[in-house]
């Protein structure tokens, strides 16, 4: 985005520079950074400044992608298209125990797929390659314990999270210092918003897998939610027929986790457009945060992104 | 036409309104009880920021906890973690994001409670303006007061005086009035540009969002309405070009690309600049950027910049323009507030973070300390959390910077602890010291080097350290007994003897401890320079201080050596009677029984006694010499 001509900078001009200078510090303090990416459009805004910070240069660390075995195949090619293109470094990590003992969201219900295949798999993989930051695309307005995260997240050797004990974040001076065994998670989204995304996404025309766009899709109807069968692992109840809906999805995850939304949003504008005109935030697609309010801030302590 | 209308009919025309809003980032500070999530809550209700599941959630929640009956509290929609909303107070620093028609706004919501001002500091750190709330039926607080002056401390140039709950005091026009000129009298003494005083109901909603209903006698912009129009950003693009190097971009040997983030004026190819603190001067060549070289560049981007002259340019220096170049020093006033339990320790090496660049610095006993309440100022020897105090601060190298007052991004630095890496002080620079600048090196004709070529050796400081009654002297005795009989020079320091002359006058507080350990490290860092093999024996209680040794000396020189006697052991053999006289209570700060020993890391020799004869312990001292070229065999 070009300043041209302006005295002051636009909102995203601002929240792109400062996403650009916290991956910059990152890769200039730390031994061995790694992106994780998780196929989503935060994680495709988050790529996308990556190029633009080091260009001409391409980013100086890998891309890690935590695959629990149960993402959208849609995920998959379009993940495995856009690294080949921009000729990166793609780090899978699946958790091999959670693998051979058959863990799924339909086995062993939401809470026990997540910690096994999402947050334990996630601690495996930064283990394996000992880094010691991992830049993640979360963002504070996602949800209320998010809120008063740092940019940079303190991990101890066991991957937790002290909410009590962060370290003041000043200015734009991030200390970047830590003891051998601990890591850092490193949100450079940290201060934009799911329109902010958007917006960006649009001006900037970032790619973005095609199940954010609304298309005659197969779904079931399941707790009042719509669960697309992607794959025949989904074990259909009794009655339950796959019917084929306009549906578009708002994030991202494991499909059987993932609620669709009626839509015919087939376009960014109309995606914008459906967004802003609607009254419910998108993580209310998330089965896992329908639980408790303070559900989050559990997860984080005992390691969830 | 009203945005949402615009949305259903036209998306692409409110896209295009809305890529182009400013961002304005702003703190909430008040007391308590003085309505902050409230308002924060209403403004994010008001702007449409709330969806429908938060808001079923928010009614839920407003029944079980909430403070405001069978209404909506606002406040819980604000209030974060768990903990905090069974005490029912907000404590740390939380970040809220709203949108208008016409700007983005950051929001961070601070704490009132009286500990934590350091929430507080941090969330004015980046913010354009502060919202300062006061209770109408309260007035101005001691509080009030205190935040006022961080907020002026830390440059925040533009403040808003809303005086809330106005409902509760029949929307006073004299009340109001009688809080704005309490406020005004106490504010002259601090530096805030540009002040602004709205009545407002939270609660209600009066005034917030919409002009007053209920307050004719109120002619100026709603809250929001002013927030939305005041202009923060014109200043910085005023200031002269600054941009500290973050990472040199060298993708193959034709491309050399400084990459950092603007941090003051307007850059364009063509202009000469300055690269600090070597001073040498080229044009900038382009703007580079993904999307195509840009023909200008302003404050707040971040770019990589190429240069017409290929100079040695390295992450932490400063590029800046010719005619005004940022000032250069390694002593400086500063203004620190202490952000750690563990009090700031005069003399104490910490590392010291500034835009770009991670040095050591010593920080002096602070020449006074102000009281936040009264901001009287007070005689001070250390800082202690949440206290703001003005000090002298040495770096050990020369580094670009402006004053805090000029330029808020290269006048700021963050205070590390070595130990625990934690970010332990904020500090703005206020002006350098003449000193720094009028002391120049001496430079002798018989240096380091030849004093040593004339004695056969390379001079080195082997640093014994360990508990009392560990052995460390008499170790370091037999070692330069050895050294003494194959024609060595040497010289031992000993902590006792030392403490009776040079360092007479220091006690056994942390404080004291430090400065014992830096002279001493000062004088062993002058017998090197006399070529000399130098014996440091001196419990040396903390890594800092063993640190900031090391950091004296040229890579090689310092050898640490951990003479690694259990407590249990030390105490037994109690040579000096001291351990005894500790346990009785006797001896205050006795390092092992009431004063900690933080044991090294990563020793280059680690002797221990419990399993060795001093003979033994000395053959491995002189051994460990030898490998490392300091002695030849």
């Amino acid at each position: 985005m070009s300043a041209t001509a302006q005295i002051h900078l636009t909102h995203l001009q601002r929240l792109e520079a400062e996403a650009i200078h916290i991956m910059r510090e990152v890769v200039s303090e730390a031994q061995n950074p790694v992106m994780l990416y998780s196929v989503g459009k935060d994680s495709a805004v988050m790529l996308h400044l990556a190029m633009k910070a080091f260009y001409p240069s391409k980013p100086p660390f890998p891309l890690l992608h935590v695959d629990t075995g149960w993402k959208f195949k849609e995920m998959i090619s379009f993940r495995d298209d856009l690294v080949a293109k921009l000729g990166l470094e793609l780090l899978t990590h699946t958790n091999p125990e959670g693998l051979a003992d058959n863990v799924g969201p339909f086995t062993h219900g939401s809470a026990v797929h997540t910690d096994v295949m999402k947050t334990q798999a996630l601690k495996q993989a930064l283990d394996k390659y000992e880094f010691d930051a991992a830049f993640g695309g979360a963002r504070r307005d996602e949800e209320k314990s998010r809120a008063k995260e740092r940019i940079f997240s303190f991990r101890s050797a066991q991957h937790q999270w002290d909410p009590k004990n962060q370290r003041p974040e000043l200015w734009s001076i991030y200390n970047v210092q830590k003891h051998e065994g601990e890591s850092i998670r490193v949100f450079p989204l940290s201060n934009w918003t799911e329109l902010d995304i958007w917006q960006y996404i649009h001006l900037e025309q970032i790619p973005i897998v095609p199940l954010y766009f609304a298309a005659k899709r197969p779904v079931v109807e399941r707790d009042g939610t719509l669960i697309m069968v992607d794959d025949d692992r989904m074990p259909l109840k009794d009655g339950e027929q796959p019917e084929l809906k306009n549906v578009r999805f708002r994030t991202l995850g494991c499909y059987p986790l993932t609620g669709a939304v009626e839509s015919t949003a087939d376009t960014l504008q109309g995606i914008i457009q459906e967004m802003l005109l609607t009254r419910t935030s998108e993580r209310q697609g998330r089965v896992i945060d329908h639980d408790q309010a303070a559900s989050m801030e559990k997860k984080k302590q005992e390691g969830y992104f | 036409m009203h945005q949402s209308d615009l949305i259903s009919s036209d998306i692409d025309a409110y896209l295009k309104a809305h890529e182009n809003k400013s961002l304005l980032r702003f703190i909430t500070c008040g007391s308590v009880d003085d309505g902050k999530s409230t308002l924060i809550g209403r403004l994010l209700y008001e702007s449409k920021m709330i969806f429908e599941d938060q808001l079923t959630a928010l009614e839920q929640d407003s029944k079980k906890v909430g403070t405001q009956g069978e209404n909506i509290d606002f406040a819980l929609l604000v209030d974060g973690l768990a903990a905090e909303r069974e005490q029912g107070i907000t404590i740390d620093v939380a970040y809220r994001f709203f949108a208008t028609e016409h700007r983005k706004f950051i929001v961070a919501d601070t704490p009132g409670h009286e500990q934590y001002t350091r929430n507080m500091a941090t969330g004015a750190s980046t913010a354009d303006l502060a919202v300062l709330l006061i209770d109408a039926r309260q007035g101005v607080l001691t509080q009030t007061k205190r935040h006022a002056f961080i907020a002026s401390q830390l440059g925040v140039r533009h403040i808003i005086l809303a005086i809330n709950k106005m409902d509760l005091v029949d929307y006073s026009e004299s009340v109001f009035n009688e809080i704005v000129d309490d406020f005004k009298s106490f504010a002259a003494q601090l530096d805030i540009p540009n002040l602004h005083a709205i009545p407002v109901s939270a609660l209600v909603g009066d005034n917030v969002v919409e002009g007053s209903r209920f307050m004719p006698w109120y002619e100026g912009p709603s809250l929001l309405g002013y927030l939305e129009s005041v202009d923060v950003e014109a200043e910085e693009t005023s200031l002269p070009f600054r941009m500290p190097v973050q990472w040199v971009n060298r993708p193959d040997l034709d491309f050399r690309g400084y990459a950092g983030r603007i941090a003051g004026g307007i850059i364009r190819p063509g202009d000469d600049v300055r690269v600090l603190p070597s001073g040498k001067q080229s044009k900038i060549a382009r703007i580079v950027t993904m999307d195509s070289d840009l023909d200008e560049a302003i404050s707040g981007q971040s770019v990589t910049l190429t240069l017409t002259d290929e100079i040695d340019i390295s992450r932490g220096d400063v590029i800046a323009t010719s005619d005004t170049p940022s000032e250069i020093s390694d002593q400086f006033d500063t203004t620190i507030i202490w952000l750690s339990e563990e009090p700031m320790l005069p003399g104490r090496s910490y590392r010291m973070k500034t835009s770009s660049r991670l040095v050591s610095a010593t920080v002096n006993a602070p020449k006074h300390k102000t009281d936040v309440n009264t901001l009287q100022k007070l005689p001070a020897k250390t800082l202690q959390l949440n206290e703001i105090g003005n000090c002298t601060l040495a770096v050990d190298r020369p580094i670009a910077f402006d004053s805090y007052a000029e330029n808020r991004q290269t006048g700021s630095f963050i205070l590390i602890d070595r130990m625990t890496n934690n970010t332990v002080g904020m500090g703005m620079i206020n002006f350098p010291l003449r000193r720094a600048a009028n002391i120049h090196w001496q430079n002798l004709d018989i240096n380091k080097a030849a004093n040593a070529e004339q004695k056969g050796q390379s001079p080195a400081v082997l640093w014994f350290t360990g508990l009392s009654g560990s052995g460390k002297s008499t170790i370091a005795n037999e070692v330069q007994r050895r050294l003494f009989a194959t024609g060595r020079h040497s010289f031992v320091l000993d902590g006792d003897n030392v403490r009776h002359g040079l360092n007479r006058d220091l006690g056994f507080t942390d404080a004291d401890r430090v400065e014992n350990i830096r002279r001493v490290a000062e004088v062993s860092k002058l017998m090197v320079d006399a070529g000399l093999i130098t014996l440091v024996s001196f419990i040396s209680p903390f890594r800092a201080e063993r640190e900031l040794a090391r950091n004296l000396m040229e890579e090689g020189e310092f050898i640490e050596i951990f003479v690694n006697t259990p407590l249990s052991v030390a105490e037994t053999r109690d040579p000096k009677g001291l351990y005894k006289k500790a346990r009785a209570g006797n001896l205050k700060n006795f390092t092992g029984i009431d004063s900690p020993y933080e044991a090294p890391e990563n020793p280059e020799i680690e002797i221990n006694t419990s399993d060795m004869s001093v003979e033994e312990a000395a053959e491995l001292v002189i051994k460990g010499l030898i490998e490392r070229g300091i002695i030849e065999t």
